[in-house]
């Protein structure tokens, strides 16, 4: 409290007190505010701090050390891990083992996606029956598909149903699906799986674009001339679905960057070189050869990778924005 | 384009044309031959599950086994190389405590960023928006050594609590709950309740729709998850089904028959799951464009 000096009035006096009271209160108030937003927040925070800051910040300090089997860094070497890590041929091999992957795989699922979105659409009776079938490998893991598509289907053995199904077209040689480097059949065999797995989920992004679509701009086109057909879906249907084809190459772009589970599970033992993604590599060097250090910097060298990618998706998609 | 406006007319009085049906049956083509394609590996996990080894090995393709060997259910649990019921209740603990954490941490963090009036909301916001933008596969390194560093590697904790705190669950329910009426928060602020009255008996109860989604959809990317517990769960008893059916599959023996048996089971509970709440995991993936 402060001194209050005998000159002025009562009036004065009560107005400044009832002002500091109040200024108090809204104190308590933003404290109490701030207690309520954190007893909510808190939790994702700490967590996020936890998981997701301190880790990248420890790699980005273990990126410029030497960390062999230890997660504390044992001397600075400068940009040395950076260096030796862009100037691996293996890890510039697995920077365009995705490369080539991203360049199947994108306009593929882009095309099948719309396409399989437009044909299920477009049909009245057992829509939701088709949806669901296509949509049912969702729930598969690329772990499943690739014990599937490894074992049975493309084995390069007498009895998986590729060659079966060559055979009864005429085939009489089995084919090295996964270890002949060329012809390189292990991209079909790595495609294929990639798509049963996710056409489904992009189909929906699409079918729910598609419905959106107001019906009077077809109405208006019809009345216009617009023939039903290729008129309405290059004029009307692919503009209006532009955010949503944006929305699914760049996720797909990113999904390729992560590609994991399905090379290392069905491109092994000698056939990995073949094939290599990024996070396959990474794996190898920071857990198979402990080597911390490198592994750091080969990890942020890739999140700068898909930053840049995130960042040109966030442009488009106006993420943050409250719609 | 010559007749624009009789168009229509023609063909509503002769009713669908020859050509509407030509085009229809052979949409109709397409589809069954797609749906057939899409369903082969289904197919060949029960096909393979319920054979023998020979039947499977055979070049003589054998639509379905003649007689449907359940058995090899039996040899799958008790084969001493395979942990597969660990490893299928090892998924399922996982699976059901990321789910009820991710969601519940989530959705407070989601309420409290679309509702709560702090100064530093926002700031707060944007360190959340920043998580967004690198995957959580990516950055498995660093968050490894991390895991390692606390002494998780090979535990429970090191397996789920990692999976719990996402930025974009988080960033899906505030932009839900940015929608979410007025009104009826402001009839709960009139019976006195303070904000987490408020969302516990106003909020949450009506939000079942977006829990059940997003819910789903995590619980079915935590049980097929592979690279992270494949990474920290490396003692054979912390291994998922995902990591148990990897390890059988680049066995050095082969074992045909229990693989597939073991493929079918551990699909078995998604399959459900999908045909009961297929509606909530369509809801989920149109709003979240893709989570994964």
């Amino acid at each position: 409290m402060k001194t209050v000096s005998t000159s002025p009035s009562a009036e004065v006096r009560a107005s400044r007190q009832e002002k500091q009271r109040s200024v108090q209160r809204a104190r308590m108030r933003s404290l109490k505010t701030a207690l309520t937003f954190w007893s909510f927040v808190g939790p994702l925070i700490l967590g996020l701090t936890l998981f997701f800051y301190i880790p990248i910040i420890w790699s980005v300090v273990l990126s410029f050390a030497n960390a062999r089997a230890v997660v504390l860094p044992a001397g600075f070497v400068g940009f040395e891990n950076y260096r030796e890590m862009l100037s691996d041929p293996e890890f510039i091999h697995a920077l365009g083992t995705f490369t080539i992957f991203a360049v199947f795989i994108v306009p593929t699922t882009l095309f099948c996606a719309l396409g399989l979105a437009l044909l299920v659409n477009s049909i009245k009776f057992a829509q939701g029956f088709f949806r669901s079938v296509f949509f049912l490998p969702t729930a598969c893991s690329y772990v499943l598909a690739s014990v599937i598509w490894k074992m049975s289907i493309f084995n390069g053995s007498p009895y998986d149903l590729a060659d079966t199904v060559l055979r009864w077209f005429g085939a009489t040689n089995v084919v090295a699906w996964l270890s002949s480097p060329s012809p390189p059949w292990y991209w079909l065999v790595l495609v294929t799986v990639r798509l049963w797995l996710q056409l489904g989920i992009y189909m929906i992004i699409f079918i729910a674009g598609i419905q959106d679509i107001p019906r009077e701009l077809y109405e208006a086109a019809f009345v216009d001339g617009a023939r039903r057909g290729w008129q309405t879906f290059a004029n009307i249907t692919f503009p209006l679905l532009r955010n949503a084809s944006i929305a699914v190459l760049l996720l797909n772009v990113i999904a390729a960057y992560q590609a994991f589970d399905e090379f290392f599970n069905i491109m092994t033992g000698g056939n990995q070189i073949l094939a290599r993604p990024p996070l396959v590599y990474l794996y190898t060097v920071a857990l198979g050869n402990q080597d911390y250090g490198r592994g750091s910097a080969g990890a942020m060298i890739l999140t700068l990778i898909i930053v840049v990618f995130t960042l040109i998706q966030g442009r488009f998609l106006g993420f943050g924005r409250a719609d | 384009m010559a007749q624009p406006v009789s168009q229509p007319h023609t063909s509503r009085r002769v009713g669908p044309s020859t050509g509407k049906i030509i085009t229809t049956v052979l949409r109709y083509a397409l589809l069954i031959i797609l749906a057939l394609l899409f369903l082969i590996p289904f197919y060949l996990i029960v096909r393979n599950g319920l054979a023998t080894e020979r039947e499977i090995t055979s070049p003589n393709w054998t639509f379905f086994p003649s007689t449907l060997h359940f058995e090899n259910i039996q040899e799958l649990i008790s084969d001493p190389d395979h942990p597969f019921m660990d490893g299928m209740t090892n998924s399922a603990t996982i699976a059901i405590l990321q789910t009820v954490g991710q969601i519940l941490v989530c959705m407070l963090a989601g309420y409290g960023l679309a509702r709560v009036p702090y100064r530093w909301s926002n700031l707060v916001f944007y360190s959340v928006l920043v998580t967004l933008m690198i995957p959580f596969a990516v950055i498995f390194v660093p968050v490894y050594l991390i895991v390692s560093f606390l002494g998780w590697v090979s535990t429970l904790q090191g397996l789920v609590v990692p999976g719990v705190f996402s930025g974009f669950t988080a960033f899906l329910f505030r932009q839900f709950f940015l929608s979410f009426p007025h009104e009826l928060e402001e009839a709960g602020r009139v019976d006195g309740l303070g904000y987490w009255g408020t969302f516990w008996r106003i909020v949450v109860p009506n939000s079942f729709g977006i829990i059940s989604a997003l819910g789903v959809i995590t619980f079915i990317n935590s049980w097929n998850a592979f690279l992270w517990p494949l990474v920290v769960g490396q003692d054979q008893s912390a291994w998922t089904v995902q990591v148990v059916l990897s390890d059988f599959l680049n066995a050095q023996v082969l074992n045909l028959h229990e693989l597939f048996i073991g493929s079918a089971l551990a699909i078995l509970p998604l399959v459900i799951i999908f045909f009961i709440l297929q509606r909530y995991i369509v809801e989920g993936y149109k709003q979240s464009g893709l989570k994964g």
